[in-house]
């Protein structure tokens, strides 16, 4: 019997499922230690197993997946948003080196400013609602994509391009065919940088400006309302919002940009 | 053997006649004017470049016969590379001319090999898109392109997976892929820039056998610059043999030995004794101040 186990193991599928609930089922249970032997106050951890089913029931009766959903909406339009203005500009600029590196500064300096604190001037411009919050995240992301747009186009191999205009192709076509090409992978790694950014961006404008709702008003308003568990269960949620859509452009790039590192 | 002792400035070439308009083509005109009126040059005057504060080519004049397979062989860094990319448009001249049988770069067909063929095919193509991808860009209807390239694939007896990314096929076999993208648009001149130094020894043989075939089959001029004067000798019926820099030709050495060469020839003393010569010409002119 005892010899089965080792047996088990040697299975690679069976071995790289248990490798991945090991970390979550540790953290379920320090987390559970913590609570059951008191080592946190109580008013401030919940058992992480009536957390998990008070998750399961907002979900279940469809508030948090509201809420969810219109995170989500949120970040998508100003990815969207982003990603049209700044991959074109990302282009534009990095096919001048000289346009680039008079404007970078400019583009270095507001990709260094916290999104955050540019929250009154939105506000001032686009008011409380939903136009401010999407305006703002589309704002940080979209310097994001233009700075790694144009830094991948500025790095495009250059025997590519020769190599193209020896067969006699256009500026155009050269742009067209090859520098897109070329940029695709560091354009992935804005997106993904820029998702991180608007989710950020989304979350906490949700916590403080005027929301009805989303993830980041649900968050604050269990933490105000005094409901740990929603307020738990509901960071975890935002968590996975997050790196759900990292593993999701991941996908894509792989399927996408399948010369990469190659 | 013609080995001109003293190096030669082509103006005197084009004077003397010397090996210049000797082709290899069977009628044997007497008459040489006639002769060499008939061959198609290649010609390079007043070629001027200069990289910052270093002068690589300052006045450099130079003939060669079209429809000949030509490998350019010289000290490192002495602008082999620049001197092929200036004559194939790739790269601007400071000053010069280039006319291939009176023709400017643009008006004539060049084809281009690099030696990085990793950095050179498009990976985000198949590779038989990237074969079909210079007659995509000259705006040849896609029937066509397809006639063309399964002729070109038919006469190379070409044997690798062109639905294969070229990323996962081998060195030789990128290579192969790029030598098939520059000749599927049937270039009136092909230029390769050390094209199998980034090989296995084995495979390079192969290719050198391969570019041989693809030269007697189709007598496109070919320029081949390369670093192994064995294979310089081996594949060309004139090595031109540059000097140091400010970049002036050496010598322009004719390779009159039998086709199809094998490896076998490059212990033929026939064969020795032009290497020879022709490492000569190279350590005079690396050792010369
Ligand atoms: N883009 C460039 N910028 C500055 N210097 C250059 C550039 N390209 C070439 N050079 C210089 O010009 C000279 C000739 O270069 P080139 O690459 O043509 O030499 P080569 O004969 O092909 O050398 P190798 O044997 O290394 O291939 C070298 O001294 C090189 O450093
Ligand atoms: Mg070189």
């Amino acid at each position: 019997m005892s010899a089965a186990i080792p047996q088990i193991l040697k299975q690679p599928r069976l071995r790289r499922a248990l490798e991945l609930t090991l970390g979550p089922a540790l953290l379920i249970l320090v987390w559970w230690i913590a609570f059951a032997g008191e080592l946190v106050n109580k008013d401030l951890l919940p058992s992480p197993f009536a957390t998990i089913a008070d998750t399961a029931v907002a979900i279940a009766n469809g508030e948090m997946i509201h809420d969810f959903i219109q995170t989500l909406i949120r970040v998508g339009y100003s990815i969207a948003i982003a990603t049209v203005l700044g991959v074109p500009m990302g282009i534009a600029l990095g096919a001048k080196d000289s346009v680039y590196r008079s404007l970078e500064f400019v583009i270095d300096f507001f990709r260094s400013t916290p999104a955050t604190a540019m929250f009154p001037l939105f506000l001032l411009l686009f008011g409380l609602g939903d136009v401010a919050k999407i305006a703002i995240a589309a704002f940080a992301a979209w310097l994001v994509i233009v700075f790694n747009v144009a830094y991948g186009v500025m790095n495009a191999r250059q025997t590519r391009i020769l190599a193209a205009k020896s067969m006699g192709a256009s500026n155009m076509r050269i742009f067209r065919d090859v520098i897109f090409f070329e940029t695709l992978p560091q354009t992935f790694v804005g997106l993904r940088n820029a998702v991180s950014i608007a989710l950020v961006v989304i979350i906490v404008a949700e916590m403080f400006i005027g929301a009805v709702d989303g993830m980041g008003h649900r968050i604050i308003d269990a933490q105000i309302s005094y409901q740990l568990t929603d307020m738990y269960g509901s960071i975890l949620a935002a968590g996975g919002m997050g790196y759900g859509l990292n593993l999701a452009l991941l996908i894509v790039e792989k399927t996408i940009v399948h010369w990469s590192g190659k | 053997m013609n080995s001109n002792v003293a190096p030669i400035a082509t103006g005197e070439l084009e004077d003397g006649g010397a090996g210049m308009s000797r082709s290899s083509e069977p009628e044997n005109t007497t008459l040489k004017d006639e002769a060499r009126s008939r061959q198609k040059m290649i010609s390079i005057r007043g070629l001027k470049k200069s990289f910052g504060d270093a002068v690589v080519y300052d006045g450099f004049d130079l003939d060669l016969p079209q429809g000949q397979f030509i490998s350019v062989f010289g000290p490192n860094g002495c602008g082999k590379s620049t001197l092929i990319n200036m004559i194939s448009g790739l790269m601007p001249m400071d000053a010069g001319e280039v006319l291939y049988d009176g023709q400017t770069i643009n008006e004539t067909k060049i084809s281009y090999v690099f030696q990085n063929y990793r950095e050179a095919l498009f990976p985000w193509l198949r590779s038989i898109d990237n074969i079909h991808y210079p007659l995509k860009v000259m705006g040849v209807p896609k029937k066509k392109r397809d006639e063309r390239v399964e002729q070109l694939l038919a006469d190379f007896e070409v044997k690798i997976d062109l639905n294969a990314y070229p990323y996962t096929l081998s060195g030789g076999q990128q290579q192969t892929v790029s030598i098939l993208r520059a000749l599927v648009t049937d270039p009136e001149v092909l230029f390769l820039d050390e094209p199998f130094s980034a090989l296995d020894f084995e495979m390079t043989l192969f290719m050198r056998e391969q570019i041989q075939k693809i030269y007697l089959k189709t007598k496109t001029t070919t320029l081949l610059v390369s670093h192994d004067l064995e294979e310089a000798v081996q594949l060309a019926e004139k090595v031109l043999l540059l000097t140091r820099r400010p970049t002036q030709v050496a010598e322009i050495v004719d390779v009159d030995l039998d086709w199809p060469r094998t490896t076998q020839i490059t212990t033929d003393t026939r064969f020795v004794d032009l290497k020879r010569h022709c490492l000569d010409v190279f350590w005079r002119e690396v050792k010369a101040t």
